[in-house]
């Protein structure tokens, strides 16, 4: 007991830091929720900006998941099963769009897709524009999304034993049908987890996005910049908005953490 | 009787193995010091890693022979292969994972017959309990048995297992050992083991090959290695008796 006394300043103080830092986190999500009236709420979702921006950033981040996971999941059980320098070399790379300010990646991206930009010109001599147009907006999320996907995927990937592998390629399994049957299985959780937060980070996505698609209702306007755009107008309609874009957020939390029930019925660690 | 011969020369990374060995059906028992290269043979034989240079046949069927151009898929071997630690697949049952030998390529059954197939061969081995079990809910005793029934499933011509015991406690190993005598002696085909106990060797009445550096430097009865054992671990593996 007397050693349970002489730390309990300690703890004390920890559960302050804790505390603090919890209600930073979660005080201006519940903020945003008592501040909307219902009536605001259903004022919000008849506005003209609404549906085409929830439309569109549901359809881009959906296209740009669907792209992070086909073209994520061959690269990532690549870094996971190769011992080579140049994995390792790739594996950095990937990672730069994750420590490298979403602004910086828009400019970066007019540097290549641009007019005057690296492949841009060669682009438009086959008919091909890509910024300030809906591809470049999921140009932008897969830029900036696929980091996360493709690093989960690939410490999923790590807890499949080679000698599971080899097992299965002794009792009959093409390498195709070894990776289907048991490489992918056991990842799935992993996988799961690692397209969530692609996700997300994709809807969120604002700062690439403006750069290098702009904000054009209809047509480049997903709802962060629905967001950005209503507060220049009305308070109450960005509420709302980021409300809606909040709600999804919590539900995709939800869903990664409902995961676990998942990994807990594989039997195995998804991360 | 079947026989068997493996010649393997190959490079893994900064690794040298070059070996040749044979038999019959007597079990072989690879033993050697850590990094001799024991693991490798094994894949190297079950077709898990490129070769520069081999001749493998069991019985009539060639595997592997380089100068002729001959090279069999690993799914095409017939080899049953028990890894270190077992390498059951977590997120399978037991019942599946005895099943799965018999669901893909070349060993295809139809549902029915791969469940009546694997239940004949976990009951044989005394799982028939366990068939609805995940393997994390399975003891090691019981994960080396069901690794058995699925290496047994699809009947093969060659069984390797690696180091088969060592995930197992002092008291579990005994028994264990002893129900794989028994079931190496039902299979009556040709077996290659890795072990670092020599009571396995004993139990087995297996032939000891025993590697150092990715070479075969001694081989014969326990008996051939204890009159004259080539180097100190030798001496030291087969003394420990």
């Amino acid at each position: 007991m007397t050693h349970r006394a002489h730390r309990s300043p300690m703890v004390g103080m920890g559960v302050l830091f804790g505390a603090t830092l919890v209600g930073l986190l979660v005080l201006p999500f519940a903020a945003l929720a008592v501040s909307t009236p219902l009536t605001d709420l259903r004022a919000g979702a008849g506005h003209p900006l609404f549906a085409p921006a929830l439309w569109l950033s549901l359809r881009t981040t959906l296209t740009s998941l669907s792209i992070t996971v086909v073209l994520g999941t061959p690269l990532a059980w690549w870094l996971a099963s190769s011992r080579s320098r140049t994995a390792r070399v790739t594996e950095v790379l990937i990672d730069l769009p994750i420590v490298i300010p979403p602004a910086v990646v828009g400019v970066a991206l007019l540097e290549t897709f641009g007019r005057r930009g690296l492949v841009g010109p060669l682009l438009e001599a086959v008919g091909i524009t890509v910024p300030f147009t809906g591809g470049a907006v999921v140009v932008a999320q897969v830029v900036v999304s696929s980091p996360f996907f493709v690093q989960a995927a690939a410490n999923a990937f790590r807890k499949v034993e080679p000698d599971m592998l080899i097992v299965a390629r002794t009792l009959g399994a093409s390498p195709t049908a070894a990776f289907a049957r048991v490489a992918l299985p056991i990842a799935l959780p992993g996988l799961l987890v690692g397209a969530s937060l692609a996700w997300a980070r994709a809807l969120g996505e604002f700062g690439a996005t403006l750069l290098f698609a702009g904000n054009m209702p209809g047509r480049t306007q997903t709802m962060p910049l629905a967001i950005f755009s209503a507060l220049e107008a009305d308070v109450r309609l960005a509420i709302v908005f980021s409300l809606v874009l909040a709600a999804v957020g919590v539900v995709l939390l939800v869903a990664i953490r409902f995961v676990p029930v998942l990994r807990q019925f594989q039997g195995r660690d998804a991360l | 009787m079947t026989t068997w011969h493996v010649s393997v020369a190959t490079r893994v990374g900064g690794f040298e193995l070059d070996l040749a060995m044979d038999g019959d059906t007597t079990p072989v028992a690879l033993i050697g010091p850590n990094g001799s290269g024991k693991t490798t043979a094994l894949r190297a034989i079950a077709g898990a890693i490129d070769v520069e240079n081999a001749h493998i046949h069991v019985g009539d069927r060639e595997l592997e022979h380089t100068e002729a151009g001959i090279h069999v898929p690993m799914e095409h071997r017939r080899i049953g292969y028990v890894p270190q630690g077992y390498g059951l697949f977590p997120h399978l049952t037991v019942q599946e994972n005895v099943e799965f030998g018999l669901a893909y390529g070349p060993y295809h059954h139809s549902s029915t017959d791969r469940r009546a197939h694997a239940s004949k061969l976990l009951s044989e081995l005394g799982c028939a309990s366990l068939s609805a079990r995940r393997i994390d809910r399975l003891s090691g005793g019981e994960k080396q048995r069901v690794a058995l029934a699925r290496a047994l499933v699809l009947d093969p011509d060659l069984l390797l297992m690696d180091e088969p015991l060592a995930a197992l406690d002092a008291t579990r190993r005994r028994a264990v050992r002893r129900f794989l005598a028994d079931r190496l002696e039902a299979f009556g085909r040709p077996s290659i083991l890795v072990t670092h106990d020599v009571r396995d060797v004993i139990a087995l009445e297996a032939t000891v090959v025993a590697l150092d550096s990715g070479r075969v430097i001694q081989r014969g009865s326990l008996d051939e290695l204890r009159r004259s054992p080539a180097n100190d671990f030798i001496a030291e593996f087969v003394g420990a008796a």
